[in-house]
């Protein structure tokens, strides 16, 4: 082993699997003097790389963690690390089997070849099940089992062939020295280290490790159970590590995968048991490696009898033992995404809560991350940024992932809430809104109703149809659509006070915007502007709202699910000179919306400001006066209607919503949750949404948000937005229209061709449902997706896939001219 | 054919512990907040051994233990071994002293019905006193023998064999008996997944435990010091083949 350097490009902490990938591949990208520093020995330095179950499943409801996986397999196979053995997640309930029809839908989204098959092949593929708990199998024949330690073994010697790498094990981090909020040095047992970049790659330790830099990674270590049962002939006999296919059993949560001689059983079904990266015990201590804890059997006891029933033939005999059991540790976040992503620390990057199956391909990742500034792979919904202030706590990760870990094999409905740790921030509406009887949906930790029970007579009254399938109709209301219509005929009032607002002032905020937003930023005071925020590759990184309230003084309103992000990357480009001052001022503002073609009248009836078109027009903000409170109201909409964002203080909220209320009440005002703003009006209008539609894959010009001209200023992104803009989009975001049907899909769908074939373009991007809602002004059910030019083709006729059925779409609008209301006469009325 | 055995053996629920050992801050005990628990290897092997006499002469193997209900635990193991009965003698703690511990099973012995044979392991995988089984035997007035690593049993007679001084002892008892076994006794089984759930389900029948004390006390316990192993680098590749043949041929594994 060469000398412990006393400087270093960047420092990996952790030999796993993560560590291992990130840095090969920053050595490919050109990084030199990176060391590699593990507190355990190698090849297993004791953390979960070392004892996880090691298969690759690679179809899962998330494009971004099945392009991760993917990358991941095909780095595995090039390292000859990878054997095929096939899966099949099996089915025991009738619910079970529409999910796997659902997983059909994603392996045709995601270009995965799979297929249901009946118990008797399933039997023919894994003799020793017993099909007759059995109902359906979903096959996925590139399922796989990899040696991530020797994959990790192969990428550090190609690292250090390279000559850019220097690895210490046996290593143990003891500070990690920041000065100006940016990371310069990392002290070990075996001395400092100068450096500009940390990669926290610490696993189940990451947190523990980010604190020494006074970052957060939150992330919790969990108990996975596992046991070996064998010898069993018919595996021993074989030769191989494994050579039948894979069984997730789904239903009871667990999988069974043939391990040499021996059956392994492994569970998500247990009691969540978690544990704190401070109580793992050293390598020294540990009976057998750190993260493999003592064996709680009672927890496991009910798996033993689910194994049994489906492999009774196999696991029933005397000489076949229980020969290795333990609670092995993995980690869990609060969404059961990984954290990837620089820090709140400059220079502090976590590569935490990653899954072997994505292990490689997250290196590629943060590498690329790290030396282009941006990856290829849009990691959005991984993003470490991606939690407001109380998700970091250790309380509500805990919660979270207590409650998430029985998810791990569950059937997640894509509206589905968690019941954990709720009520952690609350706009100022939310008594009026708890006596509405608002069912309130979560977003970032705030409650926002996503419809009021109160309006449920307007369902008769309006003529609302249910929805028939259950699936459907989950977390739904038809009271949404009657709101819908309830806006549409008159006027509803909206809270949006989970809005992430940003007060950006000083003599450099013009050009500190401009240099961050697409469109042109120096307008007159009092104008709103809508703008894409692009990544240096020119795809998305969000699209929010800039209100210009001074000279030197700009408001930035952004989406509550995004917020966190925005705030990050708009604080990472803060210049340092400090001529602009950036405050977070989401607590101190609420929102309420005021939309429909009476919102004129309310607004009128509550303030003595002059509202009419000539004095308030579309595109501007004011600040009125309603009674005694100051409203900083935004005439804008994202439901295309008139209207107004009504801001003010929190303080002010209460009065601001029973002012509204009681003005729109000769007016038929109706409350209206998130479903109607979120959803169906947007979807009419074709309003593009981040994180759904808007991607660091697409850019404004396939999203059809491109601007009229380019401005002179620089900005990010702008060189490949000019080029993007100078060809045809390679794909156009279109608004398909379902052709009579009672079922609604609801986003992740595969588009087809008229003859069932999977769509892509030319740059191999799949045609999928990006949002999908119910349209009840236009009395059908909307979908969006981006399609190749020659598909998005106005009244061209297409398919969805939704739960194993095909259903016939029509491109109603290829672009962004709204179905609804096509020339915005509403809004601008 | 040997007369129908039933065989006894008495385990002790102790902390399984990696290479290093916390202590409590007392240094009264180990830390075990974040350990797991287990039985020594001795008693595994005895729990084997009572498990293959019973299957073999038709009669029943019992495990007794002395402690509070977290002991239940290793009593589930034995019984997912083969085990088909268990008791515990309830006592606030898994580690009485050895006397308290011994009178507790003399006492339970004095309650239960009788049995041909009780296996104890040589000596607990923690305290390692090997007091306990040679104490219960006096206070039963039964043969005993410690250090056991061969059991035959006759018509009301056991053959005991142990290690001694470079050659063999073979001690010829009547039942009933006591022995202390040593691992390598037999090799024991794996417990399986039908015996766990089997376990899991079974009762355990519980005695009303000790109440003295015999006022012996752990003072303190205090790390070995520390006697590192050194790993010592043969060489690389093909040139280190020399040494490795040395050191084999030093260990006698070849000639």
């Amino acid at each position: 082993m060469s000398a412990f350097p006393d400087r270093a490009q960047v420092v990996v902490i952790g030999a796993g699997i993560v560590g291992n990938a990130v840095v090969h591949h920053l050595a490919r990208l050109g990084w030199r003097d990176v060391l590699l520093v593990d507190k355990g020995p190698l090849p297993d330095p004791g953390g979960s790389t070392g004892h996880a179950s090691n298969f690759v499943f690679p179809v899962d409801h998330s494009r971004e963690i099945t392009l991760l996986t993917g990358d991941s397999s095909r780095q595995y196979a090039e390292l000859d690390t990878l054997t095929t053995c096939g899966g099949i997640e099996v089915a025991r309930t009738e619910e079970r089997v529409q999910e796997l029809h659902r997983r059909m839908s994603s392996a045709r989204a995601w270009g995965i070849d799979a297929e249901l098959i009946s118990p008797a092949e399933v039997a023919e593929k894994v003799p020793f099940l017993d099909p007759s708990v059995v109902l359906a199998g979903f096959w996925t024949p590139s399922v796989a089992v990899v040696d991530p330690l020797r994959a990790g073994e192969l990428m550090r010697e190609r690292a250090t062939a390279a000559g850019a790498l220097t690895v210490s094990a046996l290593t143990e981090v003891l500070a990690i020295v920041t000065e100006g909020g940016r990371v310069t040095r990392v002290r070990t047992d075996r001395g400092d280290v100068e450096t500009e970049y940390v990669v926290v790659a610490c696993g189940v330790w990451s947190p523990r490790i980010a604190a020494l830099a006074g970052a957060t990674i939150p992330l919790t270590p969990a108990v996975h159970q596992m046991i070996d049962v064998g010898p069993i002939a018919e595996l021993a006999e074989t030769g191989r590590e494994i050579a039948f296919p894979i069984i997730r059993d789904m239903d009871p949560l667990m999988y069974e995968r043939q391990s040499g001689p021996d059956l392994e059983i492994g569970s998500y079904a247990h009691r969540p048991i978690l544990c704190d990266p401070d109580d793992i015990p050293s390598i020294a201590a540990a009976a057998l490696s750190p993260t493999q804890l003592p064996f709680t059997p009672d927890d496991f006891d009910p798996q033993m009898e689910a194994a049994l029933e489906l492999f009774g033939g196999i696991l029933d005999r005397p000489d076949a033992g229980i020969r290795h059991a333990i609670n092995g540790l993995l980690s869990l976040t609060p969404d059961g995404h990984p954290l990837l992503g620089e820090t709140e620390v400059r220079g502090l990057w976590s590569a935490a809560a990653v899954w072997i199956k994505e292990g490689p391909g997250v290196g590629r990742l943060i590498a690329e991350w790290m030396t282009c500034g941006a990856p290829e792979i849009d990691p959005h919904a991984s993003d470490v940024a991606r939690f407001a202030p109380h998700e970091r706590t250790r309380a509500h990760v805990r919660a979270r992932a207590a409650e998430g870990f029985n998810k791990t094999y569950g059937i997640i409905h894509p509206r589905e809430q968690w019941s954990s740790d709720r009520g952690a921030r609350r706009s100022p509406f939310f008594p009026r809104e708890e006596a509405l009887g608002a069912e309130f949906f979560e977003v970032a930790g705030w409650e926002r109703p996503q419809w009021y029970r109160s309006n449920e007579p307007l369902v008769a009254e309006l003529g609302v149809e249910d929805r028939p399938h259950e699936w459907d109709a989950r977390w739904w209301s038809p009271i949404t659509s009657a709101e819908h219509l309830a806006m549409r005929r008159a006027v509803a009032m909206i809270d949006l006070s989970a809005f992430s607002q940003f007060a950006v002032h000083g003599p450099g905020a013009l050009a500190y915007l401009q240099h961050l937003c697409v469109a042109q930023m120096d307008r007159p005071v009092g104008r709103v502007i809508y703008t894409p925020v692009l990544g240096p590759d020119g795809g998305f990184r969000t699209d929010l709202t800039v209100v210009r309230l001074g000279d030197d003084a700009f408001r930035v309103i952004t989406g509550a699910s995004d917020g966190a992000r925005d705030l990050a990357w708009f604080r990472r480009h803060l210049p340092a000179d400090g001529s602009v001052a950036l405050e977070d001022v989401t607590s101190a503002v609420c929102t309420l919306g005021l939309w429909g073609p009476r919102a004129r009248d309310v607004l009128a009836a509550i303030t003595d400001d002059d509202v009419t078109d000539a004095a308030f027009p579309f595109a501007t903000a004011r600040t009125v006066h309603v009674g005694s409170i100051p409203v900083l109201a935004l005439r804008l909409s994202y439901v295309g209607e008139l209207g107004w964002e009504l801001h003010t203080a929190t303080e002010h909220g209460l009065r601001l919503w029973d002012a509204v209320a009681a003005a729109g009440a000769p007016h038929g005002i109706v409350p209206a949750g998130i479903g109607v703003y979120g959803t169906t009006a947007r979807i009419e209008k074709g309003y593009r949404l981040m994180g759904h539609e808007l991607d660091a894959e697409h850019g404004p010009v396939e999203a059809g948000l491109a601007l009229p001209r380019i401005k002179e200023a620089d900005f990010v992104g702008k060189a490949a937005y000019t080029k993007a803009r100078e060809g045809e989009p390679e794909a156009t975001l279109c608004t398909l229209r379902l052709d009579g049907t009672t079922r609604f899909p609801q986003g992740g769908e595969p588009i087809l061709t008229p003859d069932g074939a999977r769509i892509t373009d030319r740059r191999g991007r799949p045609s999928y449902v990006t949002s999908a809602g119910t349209a009840p002004s236009l009395g059908t059910h909307l979908m969006l997706a981006y399609l190749p030019p020659w598909h998005a083709v106005e009244g061209t006729g297409l398919l969805v896939e939704y739960l194993g059925e095909r259903y016939p779409v029509t491109v109603a609008r290829a672009g962004r001219t709204p179905l609804f209301d096509p020339d915005d006469t509403r809004m601008r009325g | 054919m040997p007369t129908t055995m039933d065989v006894l053996v008495c385990i002790k629920r102790v902390p399984a512990v990696g290479a290093e050992i916390a202590l409590t801050a007392d240094a009264t005990a180990i830390d075990t907040r974040h350990l797991g628990f287990t039985i020594g290897p001795h008693e595994e092997c005895a729990v084997e051994e009572a498990v293959r006499l019973a299957e073999r002469t038709g009669g029943r193997a019992g495990v007794l233990t002395v402690g509070p209900p977290a002991t239940e635990e290793q009593l589930r193991y034995a019984l997912s071994m083969g085990a088909d009965h268990a008791v515990r003698v309830d006592a606030p703690v898994a580690d009485p002293e050895p006397e308290v511990t011994a009178a507790a099973i003399a006492g339970a012995l004095g309650e239960l019905p009788p049995y041909d044979l009780v296996l104890f392991g040589e000596a607990s995988a923690d305290a390692g006193h090997a007091q306990v089984g040679f104490r219960v035997a006096c206070a039963l007035r039964r043969p005993v023998v410690g250090g056991v690593k061969g059991i035959e049993v006759g018509d009301g007679r056991v053959s005991l064999r142990r290690e001694a001084g470079g050659g063999v002892e073979v001690h010829d008892a009547p039942l009933p008996a006591v022995a202390a076994v040593l691992e390598g006794l037999n090799l024991p089984r794996y417990p399986t997944i039908k015996g766990r759930l089997r376990a899991k389900k079974a009762p355990v029948r519980v005695l009303a435990g000790p109440a003295a004390t015999s006022g012996l006390r752990t003072r303190r316990l205090r790390h070995r010091p520390e006697a590192r192993a050194e790993t010592v680098l043969l060489g690389q590749g093909a040139g280190a083949a020399p040494a490795v043949v040395d050191v084999l041929a030093e260990l006698g594994v070849v000639r």
